[in-house]
């Protein structure tokens, strides 16, 4: 209707001719398009602020009341109240810390060789294009199957040790001392009932080899005990239980003659085995396929970076490739680098599905003592309590989110913080 | 400038000390070249062992795939045929792969209708319309977004998009494919705005300026000339992002569910590849029968699938490149 | 255009290259000037782009040689090929004779790294490295030379006041070297390449990035470092090709049009076109 009357008034006035009226109309149909268009580009932008904003904030009220001292140093306790996350954020420290020895000089070396080491034959050409494409798409491999790959390269490695077909067991292995474990006749429910004030008491026999048969108690034999953590040679008698002491004092010290030991074993912090089992060394390993890519391809933009006539200048005054590297373009293109670095890091911190894969879930109540030991990580402890059906658990699940939030944005300020003075020193 | 404050005896002693210095024997070049060469060596072993990465993938997911239809109570026909994905209940067991892609197919399509157009259109806000000071502000959000951890998502999506869903429906189950990939694509969207945003960006600003002297207002110039000239690494954009919830794996093991079926049915709890190889990790299945090779198998599907858009979306890109270099 | 004449000893030759007798009235007569660089139908590719064509010439010692030409006409990719910095371009080669005494320079057998310390080069624009000026001319020395820490300082001054330098900077040698002046890092990049002690300096454009002053002072080094080191200088400015250098080579498209004594091709060159490029026709 009101079309229609703007149009007359238009002919009335002035009568553009047909053409003309269609440019004009068109012409305002396509200005109001465009403010369209722009309105609907601010709602989605404006929509993914709130997307953010609503996660952060549905993690915030569930998760900060879960916030306290048990949640960063207790342990993955059965009861929601009382389970931390200490083992996990020693266990995330750890591998990742081990993941970063491994992959950056990896990844650093060879974004150098692609970018420093230029190809001097057409087939080393091919070759370096080869390596190009094959890490961009290694960039695009979901991570679950790299921990596939590390479940079979680095956990089993390959079944190569194929004598072992009991679950963890190693093959060869350096680092760790067994022991057959005895208790005293006080654990005997039989014996104990008439003397409660017999505490129990465990004796360690040492053993040589894991495959040892376990040992026989024999009278006189060398027996050790814990005191104040720490393993001391101690007297024990070795009885028939029909005719055990009626002391008190005789029975702490005895061991049923019949007693079949416990085969545990110590392990040292240079503890080293073969396959690596589902261990830290193999989830280091594995997150470090994970983030290879990322390190190499981050790192080959800092290098770019580098202005080439500083390569130039070096190699000038007789600089040999290396030298040109060691001296000038890596040290020009540390802040890049460490920039990704950082951010490739972060990335391993809250990689989940390939630690997922490699490690399962398990009960870890220790933070790690070695290469080999088990662990767990935080997502996938975050991972654990999410999947549980108990409210307090998704509870402290949203406290754990927020402590490795608040770790992974630490690593991104300070990346930020590295590239803004980057760039300030540039200018 | 040149006259130099120095006593000419001055000069000449320091001018014969050098001359000496210059004459002394130099550094070994042999032994420079041997260190050359250990570096260089050293590098290359760097080089080739992102190399070997590829060919243990492959040989590990072929060989043990290998393992897994070597088994009697699989077949090929069954495996690329079927829909049913049973591997666990004994009589009825059933290896169809399409039980696990439709399910992942699903929550793909949930999630890329909607990271792709509004990854799209941010992107196109972001290079074409964002004043500067909102760019100052997105982008960092974006890359806040895309620093999240999958588990947070998947968090997200089982404490807060599902119960946002069964308040508006009453027949969405606790699990179900719809809040998986409604996070999924949240996850994806930072992806495909920064690889649009990076291509809109790479095309010449002279392009921009034609259409504009045409007379064409921002929108005509955006739909009609920079959209197309950068139509490619769009493309490349939405196939890598496609590659990336495809193979999403912590979202979905915590929302979508662990019931294998092939439906289109959004509300339903479905199992995806990814999914599934977490349960089969999780669970306490024996490291050796047909249903932990399974794992394999499905593996080596995920890994050609999401391999084929990776390679297709890299070369895409990089012909976009050189058109513009 | 001031047309410096000086007392030089110059061989001039035809533009096959092939030298001719010197018409130089100040040559000392039958004293040939030593050799430094003997070029023998040279030609140099970019993949299947001919960027030189059979250059054949003789660059003496102790003088300053002056390559001039329009853009792309090969005199830098020419000049590049002195101590081998195409090396690091994929797709240059290079055909023909190229040595130095008895050296093959193109042989795969040289040792480039030996190479260019006895030939150094500065670049058109002055690319000191980011570390302090001390750091900035010890750098060759440590890769080359075994020296301790009195005598790298030696060394240092020795080569900052050869190349003009030291008073400027004496003060702060270990403040870093980006904080120069334009002109002070050009000077800065020849203390670099003459404190390994080349023989011979190669510069690429070195002032075209430079004030009219900072330009002077370089054309002044230039002219006392002549007595000591073979200079070969590429320039675009004629005026400076004039004023400082003994010979000064045409190059166009690839081909060594004419060379000979400077004064000669500024006033009285054979062939047309250096005879249009020097009077400004094009270039």
């Amino acid at each position: 209707m009101s079309d229609s009357a703007s149009n007359d008034t238009l002919t009335s006035q002035e009568s553009p001719s047909p053409a003309e009226r269609a440019t004009l109309v068109g012409g305002r149909r396509r200005m109001s398009t465009d403010r369209w268009f722009q309105r609907l580009c601010i709602a989605t932008a404006a929509a993914s602020v709130m997307v953010l904003v609503f996660l952060l904030a549905s993690i915030l009220v569930e998760g900060i009341p879960a916030l306290t001292s048990t949640l960063v140093l207790g342990t993955p306790e059965p009861n929601p109240d009382e389970a931390g996350m200490w083992p996990a954020i020693t266990g995330t420290l750890w591998v990742c810390s081990l993941c970063a020895l491994i992959s950056l000089p990896l990844g650093i070396g060879t974004a150098v060789l692609l970018e420093e080491f230029k190809p001097r034959s057409k087939f080393a050409l091919r070759a370096y294009q080869l390596i190009q494409l094959n890490i961009s798409n290694l960039a695009g491999v979901p991570s679950v199957v790299y921990g596939i790959l590390g479940l079979t390269a680095f956990v089993s490695m390959f079944s190569l040790f194929d004598q072992v077909r009991e679950p963890g067991a190693a093959a060869y292995e350096i680092g760790a001392t067994y022991y057959d474990q005895f208790s005293n006749l006080a654990s005997d429910p039989f014996l104990s009932m008439g003397s409660e004030e017999v505490a129990e008491r465990y004796f360690f026999v040492p053993v040589n080899a894991r495959t040892d048969a376990p040992t026989i108690p024999k009278p006189g034999m060398q027996a050790l005990e814990y005191v104040d953590n720490v393993l001391v040679p101690v007297e024990v008698t070795v009885t028939d239980p029909f005719d055990a002491p009626a002391e008190p004092e005789a029975l702490s010290y005895a061991i049923d003659i019949n007693a079949v030991p416990g085969r545990i074993s110590e392990k040292n912090w240079y503890y080293f085995r073969l396959p690596f089992g589902r261990g830290v060394l193999a989830g280091a390993l594995t997150l470090m396929l994970v983030i290879l890519p990322v390190v190499i391809i981050s790192a080959q933009e800092a290098l770019r970076a580098v202005p080439s006539s500083l390569r130039d200048g070096a190699l000038g005054i007789g600089a040999t490739p290396w030298q040109v590297v060691w001296n000038v373009t890596l040290p020009a293109s540390i802040p890049g680098i460490m920039t990704g670095s950082i951010l490739a890091m972060s990335r391993a911190i809250g990689e989940t599905a390939p630690i997922l894969i490699i490690a399962g879930i398990v009960y870890i109540r220790n933070s790690p003592h070695h290469l080999m030991d088990s662990y767990t990580v935080m997502p996938l402890q975050i991972y654990n309590w999410t999947s549980r059906p108990q409210e307090e658990f998704h509870q402290i699940a949203a406290g754990g989110i927020i402590l490795l939030l608040a770790i992974l944005m630490t690593f991104n300020a300070v990346a930020v913080l590295i590239r803004h003075r980057m760039h300030k020193q540039q200018v | 400038m040149s006259s130099v404050p120095l006593s000419d005896s001055e000069n000449h002693a320091l001018e014969q000390r050098v001359g000496q210095y210059l004459k002394k024997p130099r550094r070994n070049l042999s032994l420079i070249r041997i260190r050359e060469s250990f570096f260089f060596f050293l590098l290359i072993g760097c080089g080739l062992f992102s190399l070997l990465v590829t060919v243990s993938i492959v040989f590990v997911l072929f060989s043990e795939t290998l393992e897994f239809f070597s088994a009697d109570e699989v077949t090929l026909s069954n495996f690329i045929g079927s829909a049913r994905w049973n591997p666990l209940l004994g009589e009825t067991k059933s290896f169809g792969i399409w039980g696990l892609i439709s399910g992942t197919l699903l929550v793909t399509g949930i999630a890329m209708s909607l990271a792709l157009p509004l990854g799209l259109i941010t992107a196109i806000y972001l290079s074409e319309y964002a004043p500067r000071k909102v760019r100052d502000v997105l982008k960092p959000i974006l890359e806040i977004l895309a620093g999240i951890p999958t588990v947070v998502y998947g968090f997200f999506a089982l404490m807060t998009i599902t119960p946002f869903l069964q308040w508006l429906h009453d027949g969405f189950s606790v699990y179900n494919a719809m809040s998986a990939g409604i996070a999924v694509g949240i996850l994806c969207f930072p992806t495909v705005c920064s690889l649009a945003e990076d291509a809109l960006r790479a095309v010449p600003q002279a392009l921009r300026d034609g259409a504009f002297g045409l007379g064409g207002t921002k929108f005509d110039a955006t739909i009609k000339v920079i959209v197309p000239a950068a139509l490619s690494g769009i493309v490349s954009a939405f196939l890598l992002a496609i590659a990336r919830a495809i193979g999403e794996t912590m979202i979905v093991a915590l929302a979508a569910g662990s019931r294998p079926q092939a439906t289109i049915d959004p509300r339903e709890q479905i199992q995806t590849m990814t999914g599934f190889m977490v349960q089969m990790s999780g669970g306490d299945v024996s490291n050796f029968g047909t249903e932990y090779y399974s794992m394999y198998a499905v593996a080596f599907t995920l890994f050609l699938i999401t391999l084929t858009l990776t390679m297709i979306g890299n070369l895409v890109r990089r012909k976009f490149r050189e058109s513009y270099e | 255009m001031s047309i410096v004449s000086r007392d030089r000893k110059v061989q001039v030759m035809n533009n096959t290259g092939e030298p001719i007798p010197s018409e130089s009235a100040n040559a000392a007569p039958g004293q040939k000037p030593e050799v430094a660089l003997h070029l023998d139908n040279l030609s140099a590719w970019y993949g299947d782009f001919q960027a030189l064509h059979s250059i054949t010439l003789d660059i003496p010692k102790n003088q300053v040689t002056a390559f001039i030409g329009p853009s792309g006409c090969g005199k830098s990719t020419l000049l590049r090929w002195f101590n081998r910095m195409n090396d690091t371009i994929f797709s240059a080669r290079a055909t023909g004779t190229l040595r130095m005494g008895d050296q093959d320079l193109l042989s795969s057998r040289t040792d480039v790294v030996d190479l260019r310390r006895r030939v150094g080069i500065v670049f058109q624009k002055p690319n000191p490295f980011p570390k302090s000026i001390f750091e900035n001319v010890a750098f060759g020395p440590r890769l080359h030379m075994k020296l301790n820490r009195s005598e790298l300082n030696d060394l240092v001054e020795w080569a900052l006041r050869k190349a003009s330098v030291w008073q400027e900077v004496k003060d702060r040698l270990h403040s870093p070297a980006v904080g120069l002046s334009g002109g002070q890092q050009q000077r800065l990049c020849i203390a670099r390449a003459i404190a390994v002690g080349p023989e011979m300096l190669l510069m690429d454009e070195p002032c075209s990035a430079l004030d009219p002053a900072s330009t002077l002072a370089i054309e002044n080094l230039m002219d006392e470092l002549r007595s000591q080191y073979t200079i070969v200088i590429v320039t675009h400015n004629m005026q400076q090709a004039a004023r400082s250098s003994d010979r000064t080579l045409f190059f166009f498209e690839g081909r060594l049009i004419e060379a000979g004594d400077t004064e000669l091709i500024f006033t009285k060159p054979t062939q047309k076109q250096t005879e249009d490029y020097v009077r400004g026709r094009f270039g």
